[in-house]
């Protein structure tokens, strides 16, 4: 089965994230200049002008740190998920994450829910990463 | 001889059946037609002119990826002295005033053109989904964000989590600027709206509904700028920009710093009031860009109109309607008159016309202080100015 929803056109600098799900495995960025943790992944962190960066496993642990329920989809890709939960996770190491809430009741998602990671296996070279509350 | 920059004509283009551009419009002529309007009524012709100032989304790929060379082309502009084409979403007019403002001041050029048109809806061109998953957008675009209400609406129920702003509180910015729009002819939407017709509205992106979203029209827009000491040759009473700021901060929702304040907005409205020796309270109204009802409550905070998280406070009972205590986006905003997808440039065109007092049934009364913001991309840029008929 083709996936027909957007795939994301990985960097050099988002390799990382991509190759890592594919194994099952979290990865954000973090500064080891300042001890932040990261994601989108970049080479400079936010307001360190020269920092060592390096990938870490996370935890896959957070809460919802904002979301919504799409009622209308992003294209028509995503008609049949209506409605579905865009969230915004932020892990125990501090960075956030956009992704989606796997839910069966989008209408009792609320800010502060505790969260882990579900890694949704879409094709033979794509994983996302998704959350479920726990 | 004063170079103090000031607003001498403005234009906004006509459309009908619910902002589309008239029959045989076309988005170069649309433009062209509004910037001989300024002129006009400013006294001014195309050859006063040697600023040029624009942002848009048309013509691209191909042409439009060098606008102010196109445009400066098209209207017979010769060997322009200034020109702006930076585009940081809708807010980018509200900062090239504020680019004018100092290029004016300093002498480069004389008298600036702010240009901006769109065919949008007449083209059906947006949609909520579509843009490519690159760089940041590799996980929105992967995730289904609907582009740009799914981010907006993350703001809003952060927002409504931290500070307990309410889907009423919404509405009641929806409905005050629908009543607003009731009172001016060229606005998409003018009948009038309910609190109770906003929160029951089919919706979109939890907790915003179809009327806490812009319109998605055409239109366009043009600003004129110069001197003072020019100024007292012209047709029209000068509206003096007093003050500006911009400022930016993410591209992608997450990665604002706080999705319930809009810190992007303080930075850029602190130096326009420092520049223009008049802060917050001085203000007799405001244009704050609605591309969504959300970005109002948060403008309004980071603004300094009321406390942050006071918003939900500030804008109940109709306070910013037409009749209210603040008068707010008095043109019917982005919600009601019209939204070309970049807004920003309605913010300048009606606040000069409430600070001439030439607004008929929508007056607001006694206007002497202005202040506009733009807001840029999904709460990702900001622009301030503060406009006044008076520089005393």
């Amino acid at each position: 089965m083709t996936y027909d929803k957007p795939v994301p056109s990985i960097d050099p600098d988002s390799a990382p994230y991509w190759e890592g799900a594919v194994e099952g495995r979290l990865m954000i960025q973090r500064c080891n200049a300042t001890g932040q943790t990261f994601l989108y992944s970049r080479q400079l962190v936010p307001g360190v002008v020269e920092s060592e960066v390096e990938w870490i496993e996370a935890s896959g642990r957070g809460s919802i740190y904002s979301f919504t329920v799409a009622r209308r989809p992003a294209g028509q890709a995503f008609q049949g998920d209506c409605p579905y939960v865009i969230v915004s996770v932020e892990l125990e190491e501090g960075a956030r994450i956009m992704s989606n809430l796997v839910t069966d009741d989008p209408d009792s998602v609320a800010i502060g829910q505790a969260v882990e990671v579900v890694f949704d296996a879409v094709s033979d070279e794509l994983t996302i990463p998704k959350f479920r509350l726990v | 001889m004063s170079r103090q920059p000031v607003i001498v004509g403005v234009s906004d283009a006509p459309t009908h059946e619910r902002g589309r551009a008239l029959p045989g419009t076309h988005v170069l002529s649309m433009q062209r037609d509004c910037a001989n309007d300024a002129l006009a009524e400013a006294g001014l012709t195309m050859a006063d002119v040697d600023g040029l100032a624009v942002a848009g989304m048309w013509g691209m790929p191909g042409p439009g990826a060098m606008q102010p060379n196109l445009l400066a082309e098209y209207l017979g502009i010769r060997f322009p002295k200034y020109l702006d084409g930076t585009n940081v979403g809708g807010s980018a007019f509200v900062l090239h005033a504020g680019h004018a403002y100092e290029m004016i001041k300093a002498g480069v050029c004389d008298t600036v053109l702010i240009l901006y048109g769109s065919m949008q809806k007449s083209q059906s061109a947006r949609s909520l989904g579509g843009r490519p998953a690159l760089f940041s957008n590799q996980w929105d675009m992967v995730a289904g964000l609907p582009s740009p209400a799914g981010a907006y609406a993350m703001a809003a129920n952060r927002h409504a989590h931290v500070y307990g702003s309410t889907k009423e509180t919404l509405a009641e910015i929806a409905v005050a600027t629908r009543a607003w729009a009731g009172l001016n002819p060229k606005a998409a939407f003018q009948d009038p709206m309910t609190i109770d017709d906003v929160m029951s509205a089919p919706a979109i992106v939890d907790p915003l509904g179809r009327f806490d979203c812009c319109l998605v029209t055409d239109g366009g827009g043009a600003v004129i700028m110069t001197t003072e000491e020019r100024a007292r040759d012209l047709k029209q009473k000068p509206v003096y920009v007093l003050g500006h700021g911009e400022s930016a901060s993410h591209v992608n929702i997450n990665y604002m710093p706080n999705m319930a304040y809009l810190e992007v907005a303080e930075h850029s409205s602190k130096r326009a009031y420092a520049q223009a020796g008049r802060g917050a309270k001085d203000m007799d109204m405001a244009m704050l860009y609605d591309s969504f009802t959300i970005t109002v409550l948060l403008t309004m905070e980071a603004l300094g109109l009321c406390g942050v998280g006071e918003g939900k406070d500030f804008v109940k009972g109709q306070r910013t309607a037409p009749g209210g205590a603040f008068p707010m986006n008095t043109n019917g905003g982005g919600l009601s008159y019209c939204h070309p997808g970049m807004y920003g440039i309605f913010l300048l065109i009606e606040a000069t016309r409430q600070l001439r007092g030439e607004c008929g049934p929508r007056q607001a009364g006694d206007i002497t202080n202005a202040v506009c913001h733009g807001t840029g991309g999904v709460l990702s840029s900001g622009a301030t100015v503060v406009l006044s008929n008076t520089k005393d």
